[in-house]
C-alpha cells in the first residue's frame, strides 16, 4: 500500500485515491484544425515512461481534488506531489516537505 | 533428439542424466535476417513459425533475462476464445486451434487441459452483455454456452450460488474447449521447437537500442554487441513503449503491474476455471494443487513487477464469498508481471512508421491464450511485410483512422 501526500489533506493511504493517468496533456487550442493523426496523438498516445513520472491523481475517497504527482514507475517512490497548475523540478520536489 | 516413451526408458538406464540441452546457447552472428526482440511466448512462437511456416531459419531471439521468465511465466495459464467481436474471436480462435495441436507438432507435452472456463454474471446486465457473447461465439463458430444459476452450481459444485451475496451468481457463459495449459512448457517447447530448425536463442541479451539507416531498421546494439538484421521484431509486452521510443515512435499502451498469486497446494476440488469480471477475481487449480487466482490490474502505470496489497485483498474478498470453501487456504506466494494495456483493450500487431521494424504489443492482461496465435500472425506480418488477414484489424494505424476493436467486456479483467 502505498502512502500519498494530498496537497490539500496531506499524507493518506493508497486506497482513498484513483491514478488519473499521464499529467500535462493539454487539451488542444484549436480543435477544429488538428489532423486525425493529431487527435490520435492527443487521445491515446501516451510517453508511458521508465522512471519519473508526472501523472495525475484524485483524491476520491477525501477532498475529491485533482491534483499532480512525481512518482517513479520503477519503485513507486514518490518525489512529490503539487497542485494542479504548478509544475515544479524533480529537484524541487525532492526538497520538498510533505505536510504532516 | 526427439522425446518418447522409449527415451525416456532408455534416459532411466543413466538415472536421467545424459538428457541433451534442449537448446543451444550460440555465440550472436555478426548479422541475421530477422531479431526477435524478447523471449517470451510471444516472440519464440513468433520464431518457430518463421522457420515453419515460411522457411526463415536466419533468425535470432534476444533475451535480456532468461526464457518466459516475464509475463509467460507469471500469468495463470488460462486459454480461451470467447470474445464478442469478429476480428478477436478469430484471431483467440485460430490461437486456441494451435493449441489444440501443439503438443504433437512441437513433440512437447504443453498440458492443454481442456477444462472448461466460465465466465460469470452477477447482474442483469452482466447476463444479458453474456448472452449477448454467447450469441456473438456461436455465429463465429465458436463453442459457447449460456448455463443459469443451478447449471452453474452442477458443472462446479463448490461455488456458492446464494441469493444472498452481495453479488450474486446468476449464471455464466461456458466455453468448454477453453482451459489451461502449463506456461513454462510453451515457452520451453517452442524454444526448442525453433531451436532445433536453426533459430539462435540468445539470453542475457539486451537491447540498448535500435539502428535506423535512412528511415531503414538495419539492426540492433545489445548488451551482447551489435548484431545487424534485415529486420527487427518487437514483442516486449511491458516494455514495449520503452523500444518504441528507441525506435522514434509513440504508442497508445500504458504499462501496470498485474498481480497474481497460489495457495497452499490442496488436493483437487475445482475442476474448472471461474472467472467474474464483476467482483474481480478468477480462479483454477493447478496439477500441483495449489490454487492460480488472478484479477485486476494495479491502477497506476508500473515497470516494478510487484503492486498494492489491497488489489490482492480484494480479489481476495471476493474469492471467499463465492468460494467459503476456500475462506481458509492460506496463501503461498504472490508475484507481479508487467502488462502493456491499450485503450480498447485490444492486441497490436503491426507494421511501424520505420520500414523493416515490426510491434507485436498491447495484449494487456490475456496474452498467454494468444501465444501460438500471436506468433503465427507476426511471423506472416514480418515474412510478407504485410499483415495477414487475421491481424489486419489490429493495426497501429487504428488509433488514427478510429477503427477500434473494444474488448474491454471480453478481457475479463478491467484495464
Amino acid at each position: 500500500m502505498l502512502k500519498i501526500t494530498c496537497p490539500w489533506c496531506g499524507p493518506r493511504i493508497e486506497i482513498e485515491f484513483k491514478c488519473g493517468g499521464e499529467a500535462h496533456i493539454a487539451r488542444p487550442e484549436n480543435p477544429d484544425a488538428l489532423s486525425d493523426e493529431e487527435w490520435a496523438d492527443f487521445l491515446f498516445m501516451r510517453a508511458n515512461t521508465k522512471g519519473w513520472h508526472r501523472e495525475r491523481w484524485n483524491h476520491v475517497h477525501g477532498c475529491r481534488q485533482w491534483f499532480n504527482a512525481m512518482r517513479s514507475t520503477v519503485t513507486h517512490e514518490f518525489a512529490g506531489t503539487y497542485k494542479i497548475g504548478e509544475k515544479p523540478s524533480l529537484e524541487e520536489l525532492k526538497n520538498w516537505e510533505p505536510i504532516e | 533428439m526427439r522425446y518418447s516413451a522409449f527415451a525416456l526408458a532408455r534416459n532411466a538406464l543413466s538415472y536421467h542424466e545424459n538428457w541433451p540441452e534442449q537448446w543451444r546457447s550460440p555465440e550472436p552472428k555478426r548479422e541475421y535476417d530477422v531479431v526477435i526482440i524478447g523471449g517470451g511466448g510471444h516472440g519464440l512462437a513468433t520464431a518457430y513459425y518463421l522457420a515453419k511456416e515460411h522457411g526463415i531459419t536466419n533468425v535470432a531471439v534476444l533475451e535480456k533475462g532468461w526464457l518466459g521468465g516475464g509475463n509467460t511465466g507469471r500469468n495463470t495459464t488460462i486459454i480461451r476464445s470467447n470474445y464478442l467481436w469478429d476480428e478477436s474471436a478469430h484471431l483467440y480462435e485460430h490461437s486456441l486451434k494451435l493449441f489444440e495441436g501443439l503438443s504433437q507438432d512441437l513433440n512437447y507435452n504443453i498440458m492443454l487441459s481442456q477444462r472448461g472456463v466460465m465466465n460469470l454474471a452477477h447482474t442483469l446486465q452482466d447476463v444479458r452483455d453474456s448472452v449477448r457473447r454467447v450469441n456473438a461465439n456461436n455465429l463465429n463458430g465458436i463453442d459457447a454456452e449460456w448455463l443459469n444459476a443451478e447449471e452453474v452450481k452442477e458443472f462446479c459444485p463448490i461455488i456458492n450460488i446464494s441469493k444472498d451475496l452481495r453479488y450474486p451468481i446468476m449464471g455464466a457463459t461456458l466455453q468448454r474447449r477453453a482451459g489451461v495449459g502449463r506456461h513454462d512448457a510453451v515457452a520451453w517447447g517452442l524454444a526448442r521447437g525453433a531451436d532445433r530448425q536453426g533459430v539462435d536463442i540468445l539470453q542475457n541479451c539486451e537491447v540498448t537500442s535500435i539502428l535506423n539507416e535512412n528511415g531503414r531498421v538495419s539492426g540492433v546494439e545489445t548488451s551482447r554487441g551489435t548484431i545487424r538484421a534485415k529486420k527487427v521484431a518487437i514483442c516486449v509486452a511491458g516494455h514495449s513503449s520503452v523500444m518504441a521510443e528507441m525506435a522514434g515512435f509513440r504508442l497508445p499502451v500504458e504499462s501496470h503491474a498485474l498481480q497474481a498469486l497460489v495457495s497452499e497446494p490442496i488436493k483437487p476440488v475445482h475442476d474448472t476455471v471461474v472467472m467474474s469480471n464483476a467482483v474481480h477475481v478468477y480462479v483454477s487449480q493447478s496439477d500441483k494443487g495449489e490454487l492460480v487466482i488472478g484479477a485486476g490490474v494495479d491502477g497506476y502505470s508500473s515497470y516494478g513487477q510487484r503492486g498494492s496489497f489491497h488489489i490482492i485483498e480484494h480479489q481476495i474478498n471476493a474469492l471467499v464469498e463465492m468460494f467459503p470453501i476456500f475462506s481458509r487456504l492460506k496463501m503461498m506466494r504472490t508475484w507481479g508481471g508487467i502488462v502493456d494495456t491499450c485503450p480498447d483493450a485490444s492486441p497490436i500487431v503491426s507494421l511501424t512508421p520505420i520500414d523493416g521494424l515490426y510491434i507485436n504489443c498491447g495484449w494487456g492482461t490475456g496474452g498467454f491464450k494468444a501465444t501460438p496465435g500471436s506468433g503465427w500472425v507476426y511471423a506472416w506480418t514480418i515474412a510478407k511485410n504485410e499483415p495477414h488477414s487475421l491481424n489486419a484489424p489490429f493495426r497501429l494505424d487504428r488509433f488514427t483512422s478510429g477503427a477500434l476493436i473494444d474488448e474491454h467486456g471480453a478481457a475479463a479483467v478491467a484495464h
